[in-house]
Parts: structure tokens; C-alpha cells; sequence
């Protein structure tokens, strides 16, 4: 039972990483106002708030699961209170930030429209903390963390979401830039 | 103040400018009233200068597609929409 | 700058000094308003006057104070409020009490800020008949029973002003807020913008300012001239504003002259008054100008061999321009119309505030296409894509700015037609080949 456990665990904890960077993609993506072929913009929009809901959804499992582990031996106070873990209490205490930024994240994109642009945009920001928090801790915590087809899928990860996030801070990153003459605030 | 010939548009799409960015999604999800101008900025396809200016930032919605216009309000990434009624 | 008169029209300038004592003398003292039925009093005088707006927009002044009235949740206790010490204790009770009815406190704001570069009328008048425009700014408060009134004012009257307002008691709550000369800063929303942020741009308004201006509260912001006007309507009334003027341009107004004329100035002129009179009372330079751009920036172009057209709503319409806020630039024969207007744009498009994409966008387009024509390039699609740039901005701003801006290339377009054609083909009236 403990060893399907922590199998379980585990893989979620995977499948929430890669949900989470392919939300990042798709952020990015929305943020360039560029549809892809076949996919409007608004669904863009839509799959990007659907994945991200995916990956939260097994983030819950995966601390969940482990709660009930008793090698991990977690305490209730570790899903919100970083680096006081009993196991790796560095990484786990990684795993823990990233939960809390990750509430957070969610909360003010859920409440978008009622909490008005700035308060969303600033905490939005913070998934370009969240990620490669998360990512040290998939690392550094998990039992896969260092095995090579896990190191694999995180530097293919890596790449991607840098190359993104170039792309993000490039001149004609937004769909009209080169025509507009101005930029908004 | 100009009136439509129509009996009383029920809603009025409100664009605020100094939000919208020109991102596109309201023109995809109401392809019927709004274009893109060459800058990406919605553009009403009712309504012009020489008529009725007034009609390029709040745009009547057909009951129609009320639903689709709700969703753009949702969307928006820029919270620049908004339905008023008048 | 200094003030004439056209014959007989001197109103708002007869006090010939800016202290209160000389006003007194020639005006004598401010009506008072406290009677339970003299606010509507007032409001239906104001009517029966067709006084406008002299700001720009020239919208009929009784109906923004009917709105305001209306919109403000009447409060029990709005006796005495003409008098001073009652109207500071009101208004700190205001700001201190509980939200539900001082949020809806109407605010009364004199916009001085003259946006328009060309116009100096309202720095004039701030400077030389200040306590004409306290009259009115206190009539208007005691009218809506307003707790907050202010003057929106150019750096350069600000002294004028608050020398004024420390000279009489019933003036002192009055606040005076410094606008920056940019040209938006004078728009209605800019204004209420600078009260509530600090910042002087347009914003975005789906209801009118009297519904919902500054911190949500009824705002009525009214040009310092219509102000001036307003206190002399309600000492005088209204059959002796109409006693100058026509029966749609009623009363006087105020217009600066400048451009190439031997006296740039300001004048106080009957409503509807020629075009060519006021021209001529500034010594024009030439017998007939090119053109006299009227109603400012936002305003049009009216050929010279027009100016007969009267300083009317009416009359000018065909030209695209109004009276507006009174600017009148006369442009010699000796300049091409073309260059002119391709300077003006060039100014418009700078002073976007920069918030809404089709105007950051649009203006730019529209100048540097007008300049194009200016600098006489050979392409015969340069006056359809104005023209079609025009129509892409207009109504697509916050601000009236991107429309103002259109109606003023478009209407260079008309004024200077044959320029244009010569322009076309690589010629010039003024410049030659
Ligand atoms: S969705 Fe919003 S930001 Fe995008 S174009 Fe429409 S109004 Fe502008
Ligand atoms: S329309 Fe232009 S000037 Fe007016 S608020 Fe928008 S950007 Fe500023």
C-alpha cells in the first residue's frame, strides 16, 4: 500500500510539473496576443486557465497523497510553512513555496475581474518564480529527480520555457508592435 | 446623442481605450461587430465617423449575441469591456 | 496680453482692475441664492439666457447645473451655504462623516487651463476680473449645494487668483489646483482626473461627469468665462444678456486673435459677430489672409475670401469648426496652408496623452501623411489615406482628441484644396516649383 503510494505521489507531482509548464507556454502565448493555427485567441486563453486548473488539481493530489505517506512523514504545518520538513527540509521546503505562490496565483486569476488589472498582473508575475521553484524541487526532493529520463524531460522543459521567456522579452514579441508606434502603459 | 433606428438596442459594449491593447479576443469572439484596424484595435463594424462617432465605443449588441459579448467581457485580458445598457 | 472691446460689448472687463473693491464698485454685490426657490430661480434664468459652455464643447450651461442638482441627494441642512464659515464646517463634516451622503457631495470645479496654446482667455480673465469668476464659482456651489469647489488654473494666473481669494471671506475654502500646459489637461475628465490622482489626463467615463465625476460625487466642471458670465446673468438676468448678440449666439465672448495680424489680442465680442470685423480690429498684415483657423486646434479652417461667415455655430459648421473656446489664428497669404496644418498636426499628435491605441497610432499616421503633402510628394493616394485615417480615429479615444484632431486635418483639406492639387504635382502657391 505505502509502496502505491508513493508511486502515485510521485507521479503526480510529475504530471503537475509538466501541466505547469506548458500553462507557462500558453501564458506566454496569451500574453503575445498571436493565435496558433486552428486555436483562436480566446482559446488559447481558455486552455491556458484549463491546463493551469489541471496541474493545480494534481498538485492537491500529489500533496495529498504524500500526507498520507508515512516515509514522507509530513505535517499539516509543511503545505504552508517552508523548510521545517523532517525529509530534505531544503527541497521539500522548495515544494512548500511553490504551493503557497501557486495559491496565490490562482486565487487572483480566479478573481481576475473583481480585483482589477494591477493586483492580478503583479501576483501573476510571480509564476516566473513559481516555476523554477518548482523545478528545483521536482529535482532535489523527488526520487526521480536525478534519473535520466527525468532529467531529460527537465531540460527539454528548461528549453522550452526559456526559450519562451526570450522570445517574451523580445522586440516583436507582441502581434503589431512592429506597426504600432506607441506602447501602453 | 444619437438614436438607432431599431427599437431600443438592449446593450451597449463599452470599450475603454486606455485599457485595451489591441489583444484581439473580442474581435474573435464577435467577429459580426468588431474588426481589427491596422494597429490590432477593435474596430466597430456599425457606426462611423461621419454618422455616429459615439457608436465606435459603445457598440449595440443584437440579444443575439449578447452571450458571446458576455464573454468577451470575461476575457478580455484587459478588463477594457463592459456591458452597460442605455 | 492686452483686452480690447468691439463697440459697446465690454462686460466682463469693466471693473479695469482685479481687486475686489473695483469689482464691487462696478458690479456690485453677489446676488444671493440662500432662498429655498432661488437655486431653480437661477437655473431657469440661465435658461431663458441659452448661456454655453465656453470651454469648447459649448454645452447649455443650466442643464449641466440641472443634472449636477439633480444627481446630488439633497441634503437637510443647505442654508447659508454662501456663507463662508458655514461652507467650511460642511465641508470638513463632509470629508469626515459617514460615507453614504457625503459621497454624494457634488463638486463644483472652474476649469481655467486654457489647453488650447493659441488661447489666452482664460489667464486674462483669472488675471484681470478674478472675483467676476469667484462670483460665479460661488453661485454655482450655493446652486448644487456643493461642499468642494476649486479653480483649475495655468501656472501664470495662479498668483492672480489666490491674491483674489485671500482678499474676500467668502472665498476662502475655494482650492486652487495648478494645470500643467499640456493640451488635454483642460478636458472635463482630465480635470476631474487631476482632483481625484494628481494626474491631468482624460480617462475613461461611461456616465457623465455630473453623474459620477470626482471620488464618484456629482462634478461640475465649468469653463472660468462661462463663470464670468454666469455671475453677471444672475445679477442682470437674462433679457440683458440677450440685449447683445443674435438670438442663437446670445451675449458676448471672449476670442484671442493671433497669428499674422499687427495686434495679436484678446476680445470681448458680440456673439455672432463677422469673422472679418474681429479680424479687422486686429490690423491684419494682408488684406485677405489664406485662411483664419477658428476654434483652435480642434477647430477649422476658414478660407479667406470667407470671412464674412459670422462667429456662429451656424455659420461655421460647413467649414467643420464652432466658436469653441474662442481661438481665432489668422494665417497670411504669404504662408502655404499646407505646412501650417502639417505643424499643427505634427503638435496634435504629440499631445496625445498616450493611454488609447488609435489615437497613439492614428495621430501619428494623420501628421506625418499631412506632412508628406506638405513637403509636396508626388503620390495621389496621399489625400484619400488622410482622409481614410481620419475616419479610423474618430470616436475611438477616451478623449474628444483623436476626433478634434481629425476634424482639423480634414478641414485643412477642404481650406486648402488647390493647394493640395498643387502640392500633387509638385508646386507650391506660396513656394513656387
Ligand atoms: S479583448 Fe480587450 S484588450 Fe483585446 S482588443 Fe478587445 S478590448 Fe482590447
Ligand atoms: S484619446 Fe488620445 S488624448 Fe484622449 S485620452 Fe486617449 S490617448 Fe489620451
Amino acid at each position: 500500500m505505502d509502496a502505491a503510494l508513493w508511486a502515485f505521489g510521485r507521479g503526480t507531482g510529475v504530471v503537475s510539473l509538466v501541466a505547469l509548464t506548458v500553462t507557462v507556454l500558453l501564458g506566454i502565448l496569451t500574453r503575445s496576443g498571436r493565435p496558433l493555427p486552428g486555436l483562436p485567441r480566446f482559446s488559447i486563453t481558455l486552455v491556458h486557465r484549463n491546463v493551469a486548473l489541471v496541474a493545480c488539481a494534481f498538485v492537491v493530489l500529489h500533496v495529498v497523497l504524500l500526507f498520507f505517506d508515512s516515509f514522507a512523514q509530513l505535517t499539516v504545518l509543511d503545505f504552508v510553512v517552508p523548510f521545517f520538513g523532517s525529509f530534505l527540509p531544503f527541497w521539500q521546503g522548495l515544494g512548500t513555496v511553490a504551493v503557497d505562490l501557486l495559491i496565490a496565483i490562482i486565487v487572483t486569476a480566479l478573481l481576475r475581474n473583481r480585483l482589477g488589472l494591477r493586483t492580478f498582473r503583479v501576483v501573476h508575475w510571480l509564476t516566473y518564480a513559481l516555476w523554477p521553484i518548482a523545478l528545483a524541487h521536482a529535482i532535489g526532493n523527488g526520487t526521480d529527480g536525478t534519473s535520466v529520463w527525468f532529467l531529460w524531460l527537465a531540460g527539454l522543459s528548461t528549453l522550452a520555457v526559456l526559450a519562451a521567456v526570450a522570445w517574451r522579452v523580445s522586440a516583436r514579441f507582441v502581434e503589431f508592435r512592429s506597426v504600432r508606434t506607441g506602447q501602453l502603459s | 446623442m444619437t438614436n438607432s433606428p431599431q427599437p431600443e438596442p438592449a446593450a451597449l459594449l463599452h470599450i475603454d481605450w486606455t485599457r485595451c491593447d489591441g489583444r484581439g479576443l473580442c474581435t474573435e469572439l464577435l467577429p459580426e461587430l468588431l474588426a481589427r484596424d491596422e494597429w490590432g484595435y477593435p474596430l466597430a463594424r456599425t457606426g462611423s465617423a461621419a454618422g455616429s462617432a459615439a457608436e465606435r465605443s459603445d457598440i449595440a449588441i443584437p440579444p443575439a449575441l449578447r452571450g458571446a459579448a458576455a464573454d468577451a467581457v470575461a476575457l478580455c485580458p484587459r478588463q477594457a469591456l463592459k456591458l452597460t445598457s442605455r | 496680453m492686452t483686452v480690447a472691446e468691439l463697440t459697446g460689448t465690454a462686460r466682463l472687463f469693466r471693473a479695469g482692475s482685479p481687486t475686489f473693491a473695483a469689482h464691487h464698485a462696478v458690479y456690485g454685490s453677489l446676488p444671493s441664492v440662500t432662498a429655498p426657490d432661488a437655486p431653480d430661480a437661477l437655473i431657469d434664468e440661465l435658461r431663458r439666457s441659452g448661456l454655453e459652455g465656453r470651454g469648447g464643447a459649448g454645452f447649455p450651461v443650466w442643464r449641466k447645473l440641472a443634472s449636477v442638482l439633480a444627481n446630488s441627494s439633497v441634503l437637510a441642512d443647505s442654508s447659508g451655504l454662501a456663507n463662508s464659515s458655514v461652507l467650511a464646517n460642511s465641508s470638513a463634516l463632509a470629508n469626515s462623516a459617514g460615507r453614504g451622503s457625503s459621497q454624494r457631495q457634488p463638486v463644483v470645479i472652474g476649469n481655467g487651463a486654457d489647453g488650447e496654446p493659441l488661447s489666452h482667455k482664460d489667464e486674462t480673465l483669472l488675471r484681470q476680473a478674478p472675483h467676476l469668476v469667484l462670483d460665479g464659482l460661488l453661485l454655482c456651489q450655493a446652486v448644487v449645494r456643493a461642499s468642494d469647489v476649486s479653480l483649475y488654473v495655468g501656472a501664470a494666473s495662479a498668483a492672480a487668483v489666490r491674491l483674489a481669494i485671500a482678499e474676500r471671506p467668502d472665498a476662502l475654502h475655494v482650492r486652487v489646483l495648478i494645470a500643467p500646459e499640456d493640451f488635454v489637461s483642460g478636458e472635463a475628465t482630465a480635470v476631474a482626473n487631476a482632483f481625484e490622482h494628481g494626474v491631468s489626463v482624460p480617462r475613461d467615463h461611461i456616465v457623465h461627469l455630473s453623474q459620477s465625476g470626482v471620488k464618484k460625487r456629482p462634478t461640475l466642471v465649468q469653463n472660468v468665462e462661462t463663470l464670468a458670465q454666469l455671475a453677471l446673468i444672475a445679477r442682470f438676468g437674462a433679457e440683458w444678456f440677450r440685449s447683445v448678440g443674435t438670438a442663437s449666439e446670445p451675449g458676448t465672448r471672449l476670442v484671442t486673435v493671433s497669428g499674422d495680424v499687427g495686434t495679436p489680442q484678446l476680445l470681448e465680442v458680440a456673439g455672432g459677430t463677422s469673422l472679418r470685423r474681429i479680424v479687422d480690429a486686429c490690423a491684419p498684415l494682408d488684406e485677405m489672409p489664406r485662411a483664419v483657423l477658428v476654434g483652435g486646434y480642434h477647430g477649422g479652417w476658414v478660407p479667406g475670401d470667407r470671412l464674412d461667415s459670422a462667429l456662429s455655430r451656424e455659420a461655421l459648421a460647413p467649414f467643420g469648426a464652432a466658436p469653441g473656446a474662442g481661438v481665432i489664428f489668422v494665417l497670411g497669404s504669404g504662408r502655404c496652408g499646407l505646412e501650417s496644418a502639417g505643424a499643427i498636426a505634427d503638435y496634435l499628435a504629440s499631445q496625445s496623452a498616450r493611454q488609447c491605441g488609435p489615437c497613439i497610432n492614428g495621430l501619428p499616421a494623420m501628421a506625418s501623411v499631412l506632412g508628406s503633402l506638405a513637403a509636396r510628394s508626388r503620390d495621389p493616394r496621399l489625400p484619400g489615406e488622410l482622409a481614410r485615417l481620419a475616419d479610423l480615429v474618430t470616436g475611438r479615444g477616451s478623449c474628444s482628441h483623436p476626433d478634434g484632431t481629425a476634424r482639423f486635418v480634414l478641414s485643412s483639406l477642404r481650406a486648402f484644396e488647390t493647394d493640395v492639387r498643387a502640392h500633387l504635382t509638385g508646386r507650391c502657391e506660396v513656394h513656387g516649383a
